[in-house]
C-alpha cells in the first residue's frame, strides 16, 4: 500500500482549479489555429482572433479565461494500492474546489436547490466526483471545468435499434444544428453511443477528456467522427453563430455495448473554452 | 462604427444585422436572477432600482474581482435565459441588449415593436472584453453575488448586432451564407 496525504490532494485539486482557468491546451490552441488559417468567413475571423488574443491575456494568470469558471467537474482514477490518510477522497476534493476557485477568484457557479431558491454555495462545491478504480499505486485527479452554456445544449436520445447509424448521425446533428449559437462555438462534441442512458451521457462527456488532433483508436469511430464534423460543419453556424466553417472543432466518440433492445445515444457539447488539467500523484 | 448610450428610437435605426459596433458609456448588467427580480418588481407595481429607459443591458456574470481591478473576467452569457423576461423591459423603454446566442421569436417581435437591438458579444473572451470595462459598480441585489444588477462604464465595447429593429437576423444570415448540402 502506498500511502496519499488527503490535504495533498486538496492542494492538487486547488491548484488544478486555478490552471485550468487560466492556460488552455496547446491542443485546444493549436485547434482554434487552425481554424483561424482556414476559416473563410470575416465575421468568423474576427471571432476566432479575439478568441487568441484572450487565451494570451487569460495565461498572464489575472484574468480567467471565461468568467464562467464552471462546475468542478473531477475524474479520479484511484490506484488500488494506494490508501488515503488524513481524510476521504471526496471531502478532500470538495475542500480542494472550494480553495482553488476562493483563492483563485473563480467565480462560484453552484446553486443548492436547483428548482426553488437555488442559493449560491459560494465555494463552488460540490464538485461533480467520477471515480474508477485501476490497477496500480498511483492516484490521476483530472478537472474540467465546465461552463454552464454549452452544458445546457447537451441531449440524449433513447434510439430503437433499427435506427442504426444513420439515426445516430441525424440525432447529434441536429443537436447541433439546433444549439446554433448558443454552446459558444467553435465547439467540441462529446458523443457517447450505447450502454444505458446514464452511461451514454457520461461516455460523452469523458470523451472530451482525449486531447484534440489524437486519433480515436477504434477505426469505425474514427470513421464516424470524420463524417459527423464534416456534416457539423457544413451546417455553417461558425464561430459564435454568426456563419462560417467551424462551428466544431472535432466529434470525439466512445462507445460501448448495450441491450439487444437499445441503442442511446449521448451528447455533451464544449465550448472552446476547452479547459481540463491533470495531476498524478 | 461606435455607439454611445443612451440609446434612442433614432439611434437604433441606424443600425442593421451585421454591423460591428463599439459602445461607449453606461451600460447595465443583469442576468437570470436580477432579471427574475426586476420582473417581479414591475409585478408588484414597484419601481425598478435603475431606471432603464433608453438603456442597454448585458447578460453577464463576472468572475470575482481582484483588488486593483475593475472587475474579473466579463464575457456574455446565453441569452435566451433570459427570453421570459426580455419582452417586460423592452415594454419600459430598454434599447439594448448584450449576449451570445438565440432569441425566442415573441423577443425578436418586441424589438420590432418596441424599437430595440440584441448585440452579441464574443462568448468566451472574457478577459478580453473586460479590457474595455473602465468602471463597476453594484446597484441592486447584492446578495446575489455573481447575479447582481451592476452598472458598468464601457470604452469601445466590441458587439455585433445580430437582431435588428426591422426583423435582420445575424445568425439566420450567416448560416444561410456558409451552410454547405
Amino acid at each position: 500500500m502506498r500511502e496519499i496525504q488527503a490535504n495533498q490532494i486538496s492542494e492538487t485539486v486547488a491548484r488544478l482549479a486555478i490552471e485550468a482557468n487560466h492556460f488552455l491546451g496547446d491542443d485546444v490552441v493549436a485547434a482554434l489555429q487552425q481554424a483561424r488559417a482556414t476559416e473563410e468567413s470575416p465575421a468568423a475571423r474576427d471571432v476566432l482572433d479575439q478568441l487568441l488574443k484572450n487565451v494570451e491575456i487569460a495565461k498572464q494568470g489575472t484574468f480567467p479565461l471565461c468568467q464562467d469558471t464552471g462546475v468542478a467537474v473531477i475524474v479520479v482514477e484511484l490506484g488500488q494500492e494506494v490508501h488515503i490518510v488524513g481524510g476521504n477522497l471526496n471531502d478532500a476534493i470538495h475542500a480542494g474546489v472550494k480553495k482553488g476557485y476562493t483563492d483563485g477568484y473563480l467565480r462560484k457557479s453552484m446553486v443548492a436547490q436547483p428548482f426553488s431558491d437555488r442559493k449560491n454555495t459560494k465555494d463552488n462545491t460540490p464538485a461533480m466526483i467520477h471515480t474508477d478504480v485501476v490497477p496500480g499505486d498511483k492516484l490521476k485527479i483530472t478537472i474540467m471545468p465546465k461552463g454552464g452554456g454549452c452544458e445546457n445544449m447537451s441531449a440524449l436520445a433513447m434510439l430503437t435499434p433499427s435506427a442504426g447509424r444513420k439515426g445516430v448521425i441525424d440525432f447529434i446533428v441536429n443537436t447541433i444544428d439546433k444549439a446554433g449559437s448558443n454552446p459558444c462555438p467553435p465547439t467540441i462534441v462529446g458523443v457517447g453511443v450505447g450502454g444505458s442512458s446514464d452511461q451514454a451521457m457520461w461516455l460523452a462527456k469523458k470523451s472530451l477528456l482525449r486531447p484534440l488532433g489524437s486519433p480515436n483508436p477504434d477505426s469505425e469511430n474514427a470513421a464516424l467522427e470524420k463524417e459527423l464534423l464534416e456534416k457539423i460543419n457544413n451546417l455553417g453556424i461558425g464561430p459564435m453563430g454568426l456563419g462560417g466553417r467551424t462551428t466544431s472543432l472535432a466529434v470525439h466518440v466512445l462507445t460501448t455495448p448495450c441491450h439487444i433492445a437499445s441503442m442511446p445515444v449521448g451528447v455533451n457539447v464544449q465550448c472552446h473554452s476547452a479547459r481540463y488539467k491533470e495531476a498524478v500523484l | 462604427m461606435k455607439l454611445t448610450t443612451p440609446l434612442t428610437d433614432a439611434s437604433v435605426q441606424n443600425l442593421h444585422a451585421g454591423d460591428t459596433v463599439e459602445i461607449t458609456g453606461t451600460i447595465y448588467v443583469g442576468r437570470d436572477a436580477a432579471h427574475k427580480k426586476m420582473v417581479e418588481a414591475l409585478d408588484r407595481g414597484e419601481k425598478l432600482p435603475v431606471d432603464l429607459n433608453g438603456q442597454i443591458i448585458y447578460y453577464m456574470g463576472p468572475s470575482p474581482t481582484k483588488p486593483g481591478q475593475v472587475i474579473g473576467s466579463a464575457g456574455p452569457t446565453t441569452s435566451g435565459r433570459m427570453d421570459a423576461y426580455a419582452p417586460r423591459l423592452m415594454e419600459i423603454g430598454l434599447k439594448g441588449m448584450i449576449g451570445k446566442g438565440l432569441r425566442a421569436a415573441p423577443v425578436k417581435d418586441a424589438m420590432k415593436k418596441y424599437k430595440a437591438v440584441y448585440f452579441a458579444a464574443t462568448g468566451g473572451a472574457a478577459a478580453l472584453i473586460s479590457q474595455r470595462i473602465k468602471k463597476a459598480q453594484v446597484m441592486a441585489y447584492e446578495d446575489l453575488g455573481a447575479e447582481a444588477l451592476q452598472k458598468l462604464e464601457v470604452e469601445d465595447f466590441p458587439v455585433i448586432v445580430v437582431n435588428d429593429v426591422f426583423g435582420g437576423d445575424a445568425y439566420e444570415d450567416g448560416k444561410k451564407k456558409y451552410a454547405k448540402k
